[in-house]
Order: C-alpha cells, then sequence, then structure tokens
C-alpha cells in the first residue's frame, strides 16, 4: 500500500511544478468561460418558459466546468503512452507492484494535482472578481459541504476512466482511437459542452445512467444548489458503483492484455 | 515560388504514406476525431430543440454557420500542425538545421507535420454544411463565396498558429494561452457573432478577424445580407492577417539565439 501512496505522492508533487502552464491554462479556460456564458445567456433571453436550470445556475455551472476541467480524462498519459509504445511497459511488470494499481495511483494524482492549481484561482475571479451577471453564486454551506465529498468521489471515477484508457493501449499501440472516442464521451456526456439537464427530456435517465455524469454533471449541480444536499447520498452512491464496475472491467482487460504481451528481445 | 509548392506538395505525400502504415490504428483516430467534434455539434442541437431558436437564428442557420467556421477550422488544424509544435523544436535546437537549408522555414515546419487525421472534423463539418444547405438558396456567387471563406477562415487560423510559433523565440516554451485564440476562437466562430457583447465582437472583427472570415460570409449565403463587394471581400481579412504574421515571424526569426547545444 505504501507503494502505491508513494506514487501518487511523487505524481503529485511533480505536476504541482507546472504552475506557468496553469496560469496559461487559466486564461484560456477564463475565454472559453466567457464565450460559453454569453452563448447560454442569448439562448435564455430568447426563451422566457421555465428551464430545469436556471441561468444563474447555468454561469455558475460553467464556471465550475472550467475549473474542473482536468478532472475530465481527455488525453492520455504520455508516459505510459511511451512505456507501452516503447516496450517498457515489462519493467513495470518485473517489479512487485501492481500495474492496475500503479496506474490507478497515477490517474489520482494526475486527476488531483492540476485540478487544484487551477481551481482555487478560477474560483476566487470568478466568484469576487467578474461583475454579478457573470459570477460563479457562493455556494450555501450545505451545498458546499455536500460538495466535497461529490468532487473527492469524482476523483474516483476519473482515475478508473483514466486507467481504462491506459489498458486499451495494449490493443491500439501505434493508436490513441479508443481514448480519443473515451475523452469525446467524457466530454459531452459529463457536462462540459452545455449541462446534462438541458439535454433533451427522454434522453436524460440515459445520460444520468453513465459512469461521466459523475464527473463534473451531479457534483456541479449539488455546488450550485440545483439539487439539494441530501441528494449527495445518491451521487457518492452513483460514482462509488461506477468506479467500482470500471475498476473490475480496467482489470479484467489489462489481465487479459498482459496474457498475450509479447517481449522482443535483442 | 513553384519548387516550394512542389517540395511541400512533396512533404504532404510523405506524411500521408507514413500515417496509412498503420491502417487500423488511423481508422481508430479517424472515428475518435469525427465523434470529438460530432459531440460539439451535438450540444448545439440540443440547445435548439430546448430553447428554439437562438436570437432569431433558427437552427439550419446556426449548423451552416458552424459548419463553415469548422471547415475553415479543420482545414488549418491539419496544414498546421508542425507549428504547434515548434517550441518542441526550438528547444531541441533542430530549428538550426532547417535555418540551413536554403528553403522557407514556414513551408519546413508546415510540411514538417501534416496530420492526415483532421479528416474526422473535415468530414463532421462537412456533414454539417451539407445538411443545413437543404435550406439555403444556393447560387453559382455564393457556392464561390463559401469556397473563399474556407481558404480565408484557414489563412487566419495559420497565421494565429505562426504568431503562436513566434512568440516561442521569446518564452521558448509555447502557452496555452494561444488556445484561446484557435480553439477558443473556432468555438467563438462556430455561433452567431451578433450574440455576443460589442466589446468581443470589435476583439473578433479588428483583431482577430474571425468574423469577417467566416460569419460575414455566412451571412451573405444565408440571404441575411446582400452578396455586395463588402461581403465577398471581407474575408480577405484572413490572409492579411497571415501576412502580418508572417512578417512578425520574420522579426523573430532574425531575433533567434539557439538554445541547443
Amino acid at each position: 500500500m505504501n507503494g502505491y501512496l508513494a506514487i501518487v505522492a511523487a505524481r503529485f508533487r511533480t505536476l504541482l511544478q507546472y504552475r506557468t502552464a496553469a496560469l496559461a491554462g487559466l486564461f484560456t479556460q477564463l475565454f472559453f468561460g466567457f464565450v460559453r456564458i454569453a452563448i447560454f445567456s442569448a439562448f435564455y433571453a430568447a426563451s422566457p418558459s421555465s428551464q430545469p436550470m436556471s441561468l444563474p445556475e447555468v454561469v455558475s455551472y460553467i464556471w465550475l466546468g472550467q475549473a474542473t476541467l482536468l478532472l475530465v480524462p481527455w488525453r492520455i498519459d504520455e508516459d505510459v503512452l511511451q512505456q507501452i509504445g516503447d516496450g517498457s511497459v515489462v519493467y513495470e511488470l518485473a517489479r512487485p507492484l501492481d500495474l492496475y494499481t500503479v496506474w490507478f495511483a497515477r490517474s489520482i494524482a494526475w486527476r488531483t494535482a492540476p485540478v487544484m492549481l487551477r481551481m482555487l484561482p478560477m474560483f476566487v475571479i470568478a466568484m469576487f472578481v467578474l461583475p454579478h451577471d457573470w459570477a460563479l453564486m457562493p455556494p450555501s454551506a450545505a451545498a458546499f459541504a455536500a460538495w466535497l465529498p461529490c468532487f473527492a468521489g469524482a476523483v474516483l471515477v476519473s482515475a478508473a476512466l483514466s486507467s481504462l484508457m491506459n489498458v486499451t493501449l495494449m490493443w491500439t499501440l501505434a493508436g490513441q482511437g479508443v481514448p480519443i472516442i473515451i475523452g469525446s464521451l467524457a466530454t459531452v456526456f459529463g457536462g462540459l459542452t452545455i449541462p446534462l439537464a438541458l439535454f433533451p427530456a427522454w434522453s436524460q435517465p440515459v445520460l444520468y445512467a453513465m459512469p461521466f455524469a459523475g464527473m463534473l454533471d451531479l457534483p456541479s449541480r449539488i455546488f450550485t444548489g440545483n439539487l439539494p444536499p441530501h441528494d449527495a447520498l445518491y451521487v457518492i452512491a452513483h460514482q462509488l458503483v461506477w468506479t467500482l464496475v470500471l475498476v473490475a472491467f480496467g482489470r479484467w482487460l489489462l489481465a487479459r492484455g498482459v496474457r498475450r504481451i509479447v517481449v522482443q528481445g535483442g | 515560388m513553384r519548387d516550394a509548392f512542389a517540395l511541400y506538395i512533396r512533404y504532404i505525400a510523405i506524411a500521408t504514406r507514413a500515417q496509412l502504415q498503420y491502417r487500423a490504428a488511423f481508422v481508430l483516430k479517424v472515428i475518435g476525431y469525427l465523434i470529438a467534434t460530432g459531440v460539439e455539434f451535438l450540444g448545439l442541437w440540443a440547445l435548439f430543440a430546448r430553447f428554439g431558436s437562438l436570437d432569431g437564428w433558427k437552427l439550419p442557420e446556426a449548423a451552416l454557420i458552424y459548419g463553415v467556421a469548422d471547415v475553415g477550422f479543420g482545414l488549418s488544424d491539419g496544414l498546421g500542425r508542425g507549428l504547434d509544435r515548434f517550441s518542441g523544436l526550438l528547444k531541441a535546437g533542430q530549428f538550426d538545421r532547417m535555418l540551413l537549408r536554403p528553403r522557407s522555414t514556414v513551408l519546413q515546419l508546415l510540411g514538417f507535420d501534416f496530420r492526415l487525421l483532421t479528416i474526422g472534423r473535415l468530414l463532421q463539418g462537412t456533414a454539417v454544411l451539407v445538411w443545413a444547405s437543404r435550406f439555403v438558396a444556393w447560387s453559382p456567387a455564393s457556392i464561390a463565396l463559401l469556397a473563399e471563406s474556407f481558404a480565408c477562415t484557414c489563412c487566419l487560423f495559420i497565421g494565429i498558429a505562426v504568431l503562436q510559433a513566434t512568440s516561442a523565440f521569446w518564452t521558448i516554451e509555447s502557452l496555452e494561452v494561444w488556445s484561446a485564440f484557435t480553439h477558443g476562437g473556432n468555438y467563438a466562430s462556430q455561433y452567431p457573432m451578433d450574440i455576443y457583447a460589442r466589446w468581443f465582437r470589435a476583439f473578433f472583427t479588428a483583431l482577430l478577424p474571425l468574423a469577417l472570415t467566416s460569419y460575414t460570409p455566412a451571412c451573405a449565403i444565408l440571404g441575411r445580407a446582400p452578396l455586395d463587394a463588402w461581403h465577398a471581400l471581407a474575408p480577405l481579412a484572413g490572409p492579411l492577417f497571415l501576412a502580418a504574421s508572417l512578417f512578425i515571424w520574420r522579426i523573430g526569426v532574425r531575433r533567434h539565439a539557439s538554445t541547443g547545444s
């Protein structure tokens, strides 16, 4: 267990070094946030009928999405890609550590450090600097307290998906096709493109049954008060069930992948 | 000049052959990009399904604007990837090798990495356009304007990529700031520009003329504006922007002090 924790801690510290990148990313995410808010404001202005989310809720939802953008696994871990590409993944197999857990530990660090670097300044700017119509609404104490464990649950789902993306590389060696597909599904069905609640009503049961909803959409709705704080229990259950399923599937797939590895000596 | 063009075609031919070697991986990646960009449109569609219209725009009209912007960006995304990777080359000192060759540096960079798989984005943008075009009264003039808009939008985005690469002469590390202008610009120009605040539109007209290269011609194609000289000439802001970027690039090259060993 200590070995895995050491991996999380080491990766976390390494990733915290990229502060300039985080600052540059902050600018880009603010820009995207502005464009997104402008688009939703225009849609809401033309439609007086009531919607499942109010415009201020959508604005807050957008900022939460921009702040925790890197929680959504739309890129593959480059180190793992290289390891599988050049065969050095067999060194990983030779270690007295379980490969899946190593990848999961790396993913946990990867889904937290960059997010935290960007989230705090983004919250400050979106909550206190921006004018009222464009601002992230401060949550109620209860909503914030309920959001924290949901955020932790979102990290677990995201890490399980990231690990699964790593595993698929064992089949599509030269390509990242499957990870790109998983990443784009996670983007739209995680709620980054538009809030899931604004998709047609008939699609809601399907959207909320998928694992992606637990990464961004459900926690954000708790934060904005669109869902009452006690629904956090349901959100956390959703996240834990999906984490278990994804981990089990990833492990099974990895075991099959490892069985067919051929090491080319020389 | 003709020589340079022939060289560039050769670069692309080689890159194409190389990428088609891993056929299954290539097909998967194209499908991946098709889905990645397709879901963007899914979002647009869902919003129209819920709200009906956007500030007077109907879905087919918005789809045409989206398609025009996306095809132009898709072209530049395939052609200009080498510029995207410039900071890496600069750090490794590899740019010096390019300087030694008696050919344009920008041309070599463009040929350095040609991504065939952005065909995924192009397919998606084209599909949206084809669907939207059933609602448009086409004329030879508007078809010509559409082609002009593609080319000019592509020029503009390549111009941004040139500026991004140029900035690396000063910062060495290429900063993610630029993706606000490339991907962010593409995202913003997928929607009718008149929904944005005045300062935002001013930025996308005067400084980064995306409103001129894709939105203005799209309005004329949709019949929302007359197809007059202004609407026909506005997209030329794209090539002008590219020319200005290339000028700044030269300043950067003159300033270049190698980092390699």
